[in-house]
Order: structure tokens, then C-alpha cells, then sequence
């Protein structure tokens, strides 16, 4: 009675889990309409968004599998920083403005996910940089990589020296255009601090050139005609619309405290990874298709549950996914792929063991309990083998870090619907009669007292 | 059926299985891959002409340029390049000959260094973590067995995959220039894996039966164990292999010699762990025996 119990009690925790599971899984976004306008409401849930507003009802839960740069394609890039010219103290500094800085001049590119994170390897410091579904990467490079350190120079005995009117006295710059020969200009505007420094050096160099020099070259070198007071001034240099656009992001932003340098780089275009998705869901679905047919060829009855256990792992499988925001990788789906397989084995070995049982005379109740009982010190071993070595594997990063966490993942959760899943539904008909049948777990007979 | 009787035949075969990637290995070694040796690597659709890719390369002055072909393109290999001479090479080809570049990777020195020591260290850890893990597990068997012995059998099976693998993957560089990354370093790791899967379910059915304590011999308990758990080991290795087999058929291109080592290497593991590692428990007790008498 009391075993019984325990069944049903297991069986209420697996619904209750396949539920929640489901409910992550569905696609989500519903809105109905009430017929009395009710309280204004916005929950600010971190998944659920749930919204209240007139007679209309919001509810929308923001969980989606984020695909890897491999799959939706885009760009990484690693920068490290020459932090040479900085004192000690103000590295940690440096490198936080240097990561606010390029994640401001790569939000001009308006993409949906960009990371931005500083790291550190041995003495190196690095910027890694991670633009998914970025088209043109080439101008990234370009936006992100130059240190656009603006500088105004005036001409003092034979060459151009300092004023101390930097990128740092702009308020803001804006990409122009002629009047005259529609060519790109890019306007700036001084804070008042640099307004009042501009007036002075305009002031003091009527008649001379006055240079405009970035990261230490001269790209415009007017000449003054007169003060110019109001903080406003214009850079005309030899630039197409695209230099023009990059320089107005990059004097915005700020200029980079120090140099930095590509270390690495890997893009992949979009096309490639729709590709890659699209064979990796043939394959998985071929190879779904045959391991159930084999499971169900050679275990029968049996291989029915482990049917339906495969169907709760990917039901599992893919609500854990959304809730850990796992990244899907091509490494994460052959990950996954490689855990099917070995969930698989995991129910083999309780088969063969229950048939071994049912053989040797036991029980159809007994042998079915034993085994799982007697196929566990197997499983357990054999299964922590290959988490530690997915525990070694994820140090590695990258695609092998996605595919160590999803296999991990899938060992972890095909033990669950092993022994919580299959267990339970096999325990609930082990009372039946009809399934009493030496065919149904192809042995020769099954001994009917205890 | 008595496997471990033919216990010398097995040796010998895996020795026939062994030598030619042996020897590839020593005389060619592996074809290491950008990661670790730093460079860049340039996959292009829509132009097929050898010649031409190969000129275009040049013109951008890539250097040490190898090309592989693909259906669609080509894949230039080279040392790393500029983003300058990038760009040069990727405007002539867009705008002078309609192809389009698909992917680039570009692997500089000082993250190549540091892939290859992650790498080393990454399998040095898993090898000693196993065995330890091993030896633990079987440290109580009873007489006449010996802990270490599991272990360390266990181990030597594992090292007869990981040999061949490196062997067909040399002979694989050497001919059709397939390349060693860390995807294959993981590949490794990973039939590693499945080889101590199937090992330990003999293994654990062979404590199990010395447990039960019968008249029989070392090598007569040994022998019934295998028989007894070589059903479920074909079958568990035949699933994870068809679904690998699978993947490799029609997989994306970018894991494909993944996919490869690991349809090798599950057979391999699970040939090693029927054929060898419970024979050689069986040598080494043999051997141990004669001496003690």
C-alpha cells in the first residue's frame, strides 16, 4: 500500500514537472480581451511580462534560445590592449572605460545582442567582442579598433604642437554636408570649456594655419581668417560618407584610453549557419527516428516507455535550455545529439538487466524493480566518467564549452527521466495483467509465483 | 562462447589496427589547425578557379597560402592577415569576380600559445582523473583481483583508442588535409568517455560475479562476465554510434571530422573494452599468479 503510495506520488511529481516544463516550452505571447477594464497593471517580472491595460490582457514570457555566432552568424573578435603608457593604478580603470567606450560606438550598428567584455590572460589584457548577425564586419573593425584621439595643434616656430583642445572638449559631432560641393563635413560642437579654449587659439592665430590632427595624423589644416567664438567648427577633410559617419560615432563615444590591437577574429555568415541549423535538425530527427525504432524492435514493450522518456527528455531538454539561457552552438547540438545516445544507454542497460531477472526466475513485479535497482552502480560510474570529463571540458571555452554544458546537461537530465520518467510509468502498469506477456519483454516465459 | 581464451588473437589485431597510424604519426605527425599554430583561414563561395583564388591570395600578400576545395569555393589557409590586405582581398573578390567570402578566422600568435597549453593541460587532467577515478571504484574487488589492475587495464584500452584515432587522423592530415583543432581534442575526450562507459559495465559485472564467490577461475569469471554484458554493450554502443553516424551523414560542414573521430572512436571503444581491457586483467593476473607460485 504503502509502495503504491510512492508511485502515484512520483507520478503527481512528474506531471508536475512536465507541466512547468511545457509551459516554458510553448511558444509564447497571448493577449486577451476582457469585457471590464480592469486596474492598469505591469509586473516586472525578469521572464514573464505580464501587462494590464483597459479591458486588454497582456502576458508574454520572454524566454527564447539564444543561437551561438556559429548558428546565426556574425562576428568575435578578441582585442588586447596595449596598457603600456598607463600607471598600474589606473589599468582596471582604463580597461572599464575602453569597454564602455566600444560598446557605445558599437551600438551605432543598432544589432540586438553585442557583448562586450573585458578579460584578462596572464599579463594580457583583452577585449572580447561578440556582434551577432553583423553584416559588414569589416567596419566594425574600423570603428571599433581606432583610437580616434582628436587633437587641436597650432603652429608654433616649425611645427605643429599641442593646445590642449581635445576630443575630450567636444559636446557632440555630427556628420554635415556642404552647400557648396555636397561633400561630408563633420561639425563639432565644444562644451563651453572648450568653446571659451577655441576662441582663444582662433584668437591668437588669425592668419595661421591651425591643424586638426587624429590619433597623430593631420587630416584638415585651415587656415583662420578670423576669432571664432560660440564653440562650433567644422572638419572638411578628404572623407567619404562612410569615414565621415565612423569618425562622428567615434568622437562621440570618446577616444579609446589606450591602443588596442586584433588578436583574433572569427566570422561566419548567416547563410553558412541556416545551413548548418537546418542539416543539424535533419540529422537529429533521422537519428531520433532510428534509436526509438531500434529501442522498440529489440526491447518492445519496454522500448515503448523508453519512447515516451525520450520524448520527456526533449521536452526537458529544451525547457532548461530557455531557462538557463543556454547559447546553442554547433558544438551545443552535437552535444545534445551525443546526450540523446547516452540517455538511450542508460535505459539499455535497466532493460537488459529487468530481462536478466525476469530469466532467472524472478518475479514480473521483482524483476522489474530489480532492474533498476541493480543496473544503478553501472550507470552511476559509467555516467560521472563522462562528467568529468565535461567538467574538464567546459575550462576550454568557446564551442567546446557549449557543447561540455549541454552534454553535462543531457547526462544529467537523461538519468532523471530514466529513473523519475520511465521508472514511475513502468512501476503504474507492472500491476497489469495483460502486460504480463514473455513477447512483450522477449524472454521465454515469465515465472508467475513469487 | 570463450572470448578471452583468444586473448593473443586480440592483441595481435589491435597491434595490425595500431601500426599504420603509429607510423603515420612519427613520419608525418598531425596537421595542426589556425588555433593552434595561429593564422588565418578564409572560406569563398562562387568562384571555382583554382588559379585565380590562388593569384587573388598572393595579390593581397597572404603568405604561406594552401588551398582546399570545397562543392562551392575554396578554403585559403594562410598565415595571419592584415585587416588591411583583408579588405584588398575582399573587395577584388566581391567586386571582380561575384564570389562572396563566408567565413574568416584570423588566430593570432599569443591565442594560438595559450589554445595549445589549454589543450595539453586539458588532457593530461582528464588522464589522471580517470585513473584515479578508476582505481577508487574497484578499490574494494576481492581476491584474487586487484584494484589497480582495473584501473590501469581500463586505462591501456583507453590509451589503444586514443592512438588510433591520432594515427587515422595523421594519415587523414597527411592525405587529405584534414586538420587537428580543438573540436578533435574534445572528440577525443569524448570517446574516452564512451570507452570507459563500456569498460566499466564489464568491469562492474565482473566485481559483481567474483562477489558472488563461485569455484571458478580468474579467467573463467572474467570470461562469463563479458559474455553476459556483451549484448548490452553492442547494443548501448550501437545506439550512440548510429546517432553519430547519423549526424556525420548529414551534419553541418563545420563538424564534420568531429562527428568523424567520434564515429571512429565509439567503435573503437567499444571494440577496445570487449577485446582488450578484460583480457588484459586476465594477462595480468595470469602473470601475477606464476610469479607468486
Amino acid at each position: 500500500m504503502k509502495k503504491k503510495n510512492r508511485t502515484w506520488l512520483r507520478l503527481f511529481f512528474l506531471l508536475f514537472l512536465v507541466a512547468i516544463a511545457l509551459v516554458i516550452d510553448w511558444p509564447k505571447e497571448v493577449r486577451v480581451q476582457i469585457p471590464k477594464p480592469i486596474i492598469n497593471f505591469e509586473s516586472k517580472a525578469p521572464f514573464v511580462k505580464f501587462k494590464t491595460k483597459g479591458n486588454l490582457v497582456d502576458y508574454k514570457l520572454n524566454l527564447n534560445i539564444k543561437e551561438g555566432l556559429d548558428l546565426q552568424g556574425g562576428s568575435s573578435m578578441t582585442y588586447s590592449a596595449d596598457l603600456s603608457k598607463i600607471p598600474d593604478k589606473d589599468k582596471a580603470s582604463a580597461m572599464e572605460s575602453l569597454q564602455k567606450i566600444i560598446e557605445t560606438r558599437i551600438n551605432a550598428f543598432g544589432l540586438t545582442e553585442p557583448v562586450v567584455r573585458t578579460s584578462k590572460s596572464g599579463s594580457d589584457n583583452r577585449i572580447n567582442i561578440e556582434l551577432p548577425g553583423i553584416k559588414n564586419t569589416d567596419e566594425a573593425i574600423d570603428l571599433i579598433g581606432k583610437t580616434a584621439q582628436l587633437e587641436f595643434k597650432e603652429f608654433k616656430g616649425q611645427e605643429f604642437v599641442s593646445t590642449g583642445l581635445t576630443g575630450k572638449d567636444l559636446k557632440k559631432a555630427t556628420v554635415v554636408f556642404d552647400p557648396n560641393t555636397n561633400k561630408p563635413q563633420i561639425s563639432l560642437e565644444f562644451t563651453s570649456d572648450g568653446a571659451k579654449k577655441f576662441e582663444e587659439i582662433t584668437g591668437r592665430n588669425v592668419g595661421q594655419q591651425i591643424a586638426i590632427d587624429l590619433d597623430g595624423k593631420i587630416i584638415s589644416a585651415p587656415k583662420v581668417n578670423e576669432k571664432i567664438s560660440g564653440g562650433n567648427a567644422q572638419i572638411t577633410g578628404e572623407f567619404d560618407i562612410k569615414e565621415a559617419n565612423a569618425l562622428a560615432i567615434q568622437l562621440n563615444a570618446g577616444a579609446l584610453p589606450a591602443p588596442i590591437k586584433i588578436i583574433e577574429q572569427r566570422t561566419i555568415g548567416a547563410t553558412l549557419g541556416q545551413d548548418s541549423i537546418n542539416r543539424s535538425l535533419i540529422a537529429g530527427i533521422i537519428g531520433v527516428l532510428a534509436v526509438c525504432i531500434y529501442m522498440l524492435i529489440y526491447y518492445r514493450l519496454l522500448g515503448v516507455f523508453s519512447t515516451i522518456g525520450l520524448v520527456l527528455y526533449l521536452i526537458f531538454m529544451l525547457a532548461l535550455f530557455k531557462l538557463f539561457g543556454v547559447t546553442l552552438t554547433m558544438g551545443g547540438i552535437a552535444g545534445l545529439i551525443l546526450s540523446i545516445g547516452m540517455s538511450m544507454e542508460t535505459d539499455v542497460l535497466v532493460f537488459e538487466r529487468i530481462r536478466e531477472e525476469l530469466r532467472g526466475g524472478h518475479s514480473f513485479i521483482s524483476a522489474l524493480r530489480l532492474g533498476f535497482v541493480k543496473a544503478w552502480p553501472s550507470i552511476r560510474d559509467s555516467n560521472a566518467v563522462s562528467l568529468i570529463i565535461c567538467a574538464i571540458l567546459y575550462t576550454a571555452g568557446g564551442m567546446i564549452r557549449g557543447f561540455a554544458i549541454v552534454l553535462a546537461l543531457g547526462i544529467i537530465v537523461g538519468l532523471l527521466t530514466t529513473f523519475l520518467g520511465t521508472r514511475t510509468l513502468i512501476d503504474l502498469i507492472s500491476k497489469k495483467k495483460f502486460v504480463k506477456k514473455p513477447w512483450f519483454f522477449r524472454v521465454e516465459k515469465i515465472e508467475e509465483i513469487t | 562462447m570463450n572470448l578471452i581464451k583468444y586473448r593473443k588473437w586480440w592483441y595481435i589485431l589491435s597491434f595490425i589496427i595500431i601500426i599504420p597510424g603509429t607510423i603515420s604519426l612519427v613520419l608525418y605527425g598531425l596537421k595542426p589547425s589556425i588555433d593552434f599554430t595561429g593564422g588565418t583561414v578564409i572560406e569563398i563561395e562562387g568562384l571555382k578557379d583554382k588559379v585565380k583564388v590562388e593569384k587573388l591570395a598572393k595579390d593581397a600578400k597572404f603568405e604561406n597560402i594552401t588551398l582546399t576545395e570545397t562543392g562551392k569555393g575554396y578554403i585559403i589557409r594562410s598565415k595571419p592577415v592584415s585587416e588591411e590586405n583583408h579588405k584588398s582581398f575582399k573587395a577584388e573578390l566581391t567586386k571582380n569576380n561575384g564570389a562572396t567570402e563566408v567565413r574568416i578566422e584570423t588566430v593570432g600568435p599569443s591565442i594560438s600559445k595559450e589554445i595549445t597549453n589549454r589543450a595539453f593541460i586539458s588532457v593530461i587532467l582528464a588522464s589522471i582523473l580517470i585513473i584515479l577515478y578508476l582505481a577508487y571504484m574497484f578499490r574494494r574487488v576481492p581476491k584474487p583481483a586487484n584494484s589497480w589492475a582495473f584501473g590501469i587495464t581500463a586505462v591501456l584500452g583507453i590509451l589503444h583508442d586514443a592512438l588510433v584515432l591520432l594515427g587515422i587522423f595523421s594519415l587523414l592530415g597527411h592525405f587529405f588535409n584534414v586538420e587537428v583543432d580543438p573540436l578533435f581534442i574534445t572528440a577525443i575526450l569524448t570517446v574516452i568517455g564512451f570507452s570507459v562507459h563500456d569498460t566499466v559495465v564489464i568491469y562492474d559485472r565482473i566485481r559483481e560475479n567474483l562477489v558472488k564467490g563461485t569455484s571458478e577461475t580468474f579467467e573463467e569469471v572474467v570470461n562469463k562476465s563479458l559474455v553476459e554484458m556483451l549484448d548490452r554493450d553492442i547494443s548501448t554502443s550501437f545506439l550512440a554510434w548510429i546517432i553519430v553516424f547519423v549526424l556525420y551523414l548529414f551534419g553541418g560542414e563545420s563538424i564534420k571530422f568531429f562527428v568523424l573521430a567520434l564515429v571512429i572512436g565509439i567503435l573503437l571503444g567499444t571494440y577496445s573494452s570487449i577485446f582488450n581491457s578484460a583480457s588484459l586483467l586476465v594477462t595480468w593476473q595470469n602473470y601475477r599468479d606464476k610469479r607468486h607460485k
